[in-house]
């Protein structure tokens, strides 16, 4: 690749590159892949369930006592991604609301433990319900005046919620030190055990992601997830045939961010260390794509989603750097040669 | 003071405004939030130096500063033209008819794409522009203009004339006119609906990479991610004045550059950005119509 010089004269080579790279992607775009062998990847995932999910439990109960810290340590991440793809798909997948500023959500609980660890000095447990309930809060008081807008403008504000959010934690320094973060978070305690270890970190964060996907699949397969749907498919349908569709939507926004909440505290419980810098608009995109690459509206294909976006770059050490230009073209070749992702059925 | 910042206002938001054009344009005939479009932008101003470099490298910007500065506008709107029709080719015309979800969702992997691209060719550092204009300031009273604010509000207003004049007077600014309000019937009317919206983009990218250009020059450096703040900030005027119309985006990138440098000169510097934000939701919230738009009902 021509990526690496950075000299003026070369660039313009580089754009006139750039323009020829485009023109090749035009040119694959008249491509067509079969999409028949695609479509066997979900019912042969279900018609394999029990195998499949036994294997899958005992790989990650016994994954970070095979690998070592490093990988333990990516693995919680992928963990805490889940988390986040999973809260995230219930507003965007299930209900249909694009949220392009889900990090300021993550972004809360993460504060949220921060602030009443290092000033109050209350303990992880405490927080968890309080951060994940706060978090629910913030985004349900968004909802309110955002659920008057259609499609795109809530879009829209949603991203603008996340750049105030970003610029608050950067300048209100007397509360948050700004662009230098909060240091000296506790880890959890569990009798006097602290979970700073990353393999019990793991263990914590693979139980609640767990616990989680359980929660979200009632409420999927309950009264509110076939609101949700038909609120998805078509609003003015769903609201002809009794469904009050405004307190689902704001029901699916507070929903959604509690786990935004809950992926937060346990961020910055890893971490020990929040700063604004963890969540950008990007950040955003990421989980977004999380969603988006699993299959939108599928609970599985979120959490693939998320360990895919977050271990593929650790595995190809040598793209890392060109992470996000994937990702670009990624987003693109994905919705047009398969927008439904992984997981999804049309 | 307040003069001071009614100049400064008006130069930003005579950029905005010509940013804004793209956006409203763009959402006009397709409802698409061209993510990318701040993007081609900020290409705009890299090319601005890369080609003034180029120029001043070769002599041209000793023997005549206006004949470089013309040139760079040129080619680099060239480029950005290639570049608008390109994205929407690749990663547009294929979701034509796609969920509403897909076409937003290619835009922002466009715009992810192109600003890490630059970021990878030309680095994560400021760059700075090669070249020192002679600042001359024009003071009346207490009040500094720089010739290069002069240029950049009377480039951007004939600009949004010819603009103007273009939409309303030829047959493609009418057949745009007729796209943006029925696609089927202007198809059935025998205009060439995917031509038309070609055009569009390419105009777009031609005042977005001109509008690169002048910011460049005037700020005297350029980053890989003016792109997306300028893009928020301008899809932010197309929505004040009414998006989907131009004399609402002309208006809405004006008003917001003059509220933003007020706010920054009155309220705070370091919040400056977030005005863009409070106000653009605030309007979503009080008239999602803007000032010259017009209320659409949900349809069956």
């Amino acid at each position: 690749m021509l990526l690496p010089f950075k000299g003026l004269e070369s660039a313009l080579i580089l754009f006139a590159g750039l323009a020829l790279g485009l023109t090749a992607i035009f040119l694959i775009g008249k491509l067509r892949i079969p999409t028949a062998a695609w479509n066997t990847i979900p019912s042969a995932a279900s018609r394999y369930k029990t195998p499949l999910i036994i294997s899958l439990a005992t790989l990650f109960t016994v994954c970070p006592l095979m690998v070592n810290n490093y990988y333990t340590d990516v693995l919680i991440m992928a963990g805490i991604y889940a988390i986040l793809a999973i809260g995230l798909n219930v507003i965007v997948g299930f209900t249909g609301l694009l949220n392009l500023g889900f990090a300021a959500f993550y972004a809360c609980g993460a504060y949220t433990y921060a602030l009443l660890n290092t000033k109050l000095g209350l303990g992880f447990w405490v927080c968890l319900p309080i951060s994940a309930l706060f978090t629910s809060c913030v985004g349900f008081l968004l909802a309110v005046p955002a659920m008057r807008l259609r499609g795109d403008y809530l879009a829209i504000v949603t991203l603008g919620f996340g750049e105030i959010m970003h610029l608050i934690l950067n300048n209100w320094d007397s509360l948050t030190h700004g662009p230098n973060g909060i240091t000296g978070i506790a880890p959890p305690m569990i009798a006097d055990t602290s979970l700073s270890d990353l393999r019990y970190f793991y263990y914590l964060v693979l139980i609640i992601l767990l616990l989680s996907l359980m929660v979200i699949r009632r409420v999927e397969l309950s009264r509110f997830g076939r609101a949700w749907k038909a609120i998805k498919e078509n609003e003015i349908a769903a609201s002809s045939v009794g469904i009050n569709t405004m307190k689902y939507k704001l029901f699916a926004f507070a929903f959604g961010s509690f786990w935004a909440g809950i992926a937060g505290i346990l961020f910055a419980a890893k971490m020990q260390f929040v700063s604004p810098e963890s969540f950008t608009f990007i950040e955003s995109v990421l989980i977004l794509s999380m969603v988006i690459l699993g299959g939108l509206g599928n609970t599985y294909g979120a959490v693939l989603g998320a360990f895919l976006l977050v271990l593929l770059p650790e595995v190809l050490r040598e793209v890392q750097l060109y992470r996000m230009l994937v990702l670009g073209i990624g987003l693109v070749l994905l919705m047009r040669f398969r927008p439904q992702g992984l997981l999804g059925i049309r | 003071m307040f003069f001071q910042q009614l100049i400064n206002g008006l130069t930003l938001g005579s950029v905005y405004a010509i940013i804004a054009l793209g956006y409203t344009m763009v959402y006009g005939i397709l409802e698409l939030i061209n993510f990318a479009h701040g993007e081609i932008y900020m290409l705009g101003a890299y090319l601005g130096i890369i080609l003034l470099a180029f120029f001043t490298a070769s002599g041209l910007t000793e023997q005549s500063l206006l004949l470089s500065l013309i040139l760079t506008s040129v080619l680099s709107a060239l480029f950005c033209a290639m570049y608008g029709f390109t994205m929407e080719k690749v990663a547009y015309r294929p979701l034509r008819n796609a969920p509403r979800l897909s076409p937003l969702i290619s835009a922002i992997g466009v715009s992810i794409f192109l600003q890490n691209y630059v970021m990878l060719t030309q680095g994560a550092t400021d760059k700075v522009f090669p070249l020192q204009l002679g600042e001359t300031v024009i003071t009346f009273q207490d009040v500094r203009m720089t010739v290069t604010q002069v240029s950049i509000i009377a480039v951007s207003a004939l600009m949004m004339l010819t603009l103007r004049l273009f939409i309303s007077r030829t047959r493609i600014g009418k057949a745009m006119r007729a796209t943006s309000q029925d696609k089927i019937m202007a198809a059935l009317v025998g205009i060439d609906v995917d031509t038309i919206i070609s055009v569009t983009f390419v105009i777009g990218a031609v005042l977005a990479a001109v509008a690169g250009v002048m910011v460049a020059v005037y700020y005297g450096l350029v980053n890989y991610t003016i792109g997306y703040i300028a893009g928020i900030k301008a899809f932010t005027a197309a929505v004040l004045g009414g998006i989907g119309s131009i004399r609402g985006a002309m208006l809405g990138g004006i008003v917001l550059g003059l509220m933003e440098s007020m706010g920054a000169a009155y309220v705070s510097t370091e919040y400056k950005d977030a005005f863009a934000f409070v106000i653009l939701i605030v309007i979503l919230l009080i008239k999602p119509s803007g000032i010259f738009g017009t209320d659409l009902p949900d349809k069956v």
